[in-house]
């Protein structure tokens, strides 16, 4: 990251841009965007929390456990794959969690690993950038989005199966 | 739609700690979880502030215009109506450039700044364009050649091997964009045809 800054830095001077004030121009139309996101963050993170307080998310892993049974998908995942979309912080504690549990070489390992690194924080980032611009009307955004956050969930488990384990 | 999800989950999350008695330690998530998110706030403002500063830089610079003309090609099937020298677009493939690097806090504010640049092509409404669905769906679905956070924890957690689930990662994440941009585009192409 810093050596990003240094190419971005370093082009700048060579096209005489006057960097340091454009920077804090810059810097002031951040503190703009932030002003627009913090009601959406605000509201996002007291539901999650209220979400894993009150025993909720339990709730749901257990009535999705038949379906997690059918494909293939490690139970002890559950939970992770079910907060990743609205909280990455959250699912990257699980995914620690998991990582400890059953080594981050074991088949869940692997399957938390690739699910981690093919998925988003769906909600997050939806609410946020249509919260910014103050759209209401998202259309299908948000079933395209849960769509590919099932695939990253299936095909989690199918190449994990055909890297590691050689069968389908 | 953003509006109902929120609510259940609110509503559910209540209704779950009636029933399993946890109704004193979600009073004090009600309290606690808007100050954790004031806090989570102030750490993004210092990223935030700091990376529009640079990439301020580097739009002045014309840095942009050379990212947006590598990734054009690519790009220019998929928002078929946004000109290729607009703000918009520059701003998108900068954004995505970003995301493909793994660079999460740069890319947020450039992403940040393709949506206002599409909500004034979009004229300000209040309904999503078809260039912002495709857009935020990109966002939702990751894609990053070298998931270094992913390793980093794997290899802290001792794994023998932390790079070995990447080529995994690529054909999970390459799948589920494929899947978001088909149901976005379809979703697009169905209301014109009805509209």
């Amino acid at each position: 990251m810093p050596a990003f800054a240094a190419v971005i830095l370093i082009f700048g001077l060579i096209k005489r841009v006057r960097v340091f004030d454009e920077f804090t121009e810059g810097a002031k139309e951040g503190l703009g965007t932030l002003y627009t996101i913090a009601p959406s963050v605000l509201g996002l993170v007291f539901a999650v929390s209220l979400l894993k307080t009150s025993g909720a998310v339990d709730v749901i892993c257990s009535a999705l456990k038949p379906a997690a049974d059918f494909l293939g998908f490690p139970e002890e995942l559950v939970p992770m794959a079910l907060l990743r979309p609205v909280s990455g912080s959250g699912a990257t504690a699980l995914l620690v969690q998991v990582f400890q549990d059953s080594g981050p070489d074991s088949f869940a390992g692997r399957v938390a690993s690739v699910l981690a690194g093919s998925s988003e924080t769906t909600f997050y980032a939806t609410a946020m950038y249509y919260g910014c611009v103050r759209i209401k009307n998202i259309r299908h955004t948000l079933v395209a989005a849960v769509a590919a956050d099932l695939t990253a969930a299936i095909m989690s488990v199918i190449t994990v199966n055909l890297f590691f384990y050689g069968n389908q | 739609m953003i509006n109902y999800i929120w609510s259940i989950i609110v509503i559910l999350s209540v209704i779950c700690s009636i029933f399993l008695g946890n109704t004193e330690s979600l009073s004090s998530a009600f309290i606690d979880s808007a100050a954790s998110a004031v806090n989570l706030i102030i750490t993004l403002a210092g990223v935030i502030c700091l990376w529009s500063g640079i990439m301020r830089i580097a739009a002045k610079s014309g840095l942009t215009a050379v990212f947006a003309r590598l990734f054009s090609p690519l790009l220019k099937p998929i928002f078929p109506r946004l000109d290729r020298e607009s703000e918009a677009f520059g701003c998108i493939t900068m954004n995505l450039t970003a995301n493909l690097l793994g660079l999460g806090n740069t890319a947020t504010p450039l992403g940040l700044k393709a949506m206002r640049e599409l909500q004034r092509l979009n004229g300000y409404g209040d309904t999503a364009s078809d260039e912002m669905v495709i857009f935020v769906v990109m966002n939702t679905a990751s894609m990053q050649l070298i998931p270094t956070m992913l390793a980093t924890l794997r290899q802290s957690s001792g794994s023998s091997a932390p790079f070995e689930i990447i080529a995994p990662v690529w054909i999970s994440s390459g799948c589920a964009l494929a899947v978001a941009l088909m149901i976005a585009c379809t979703g697009n192409k169905l209301k014109r045809r009805l509209g």
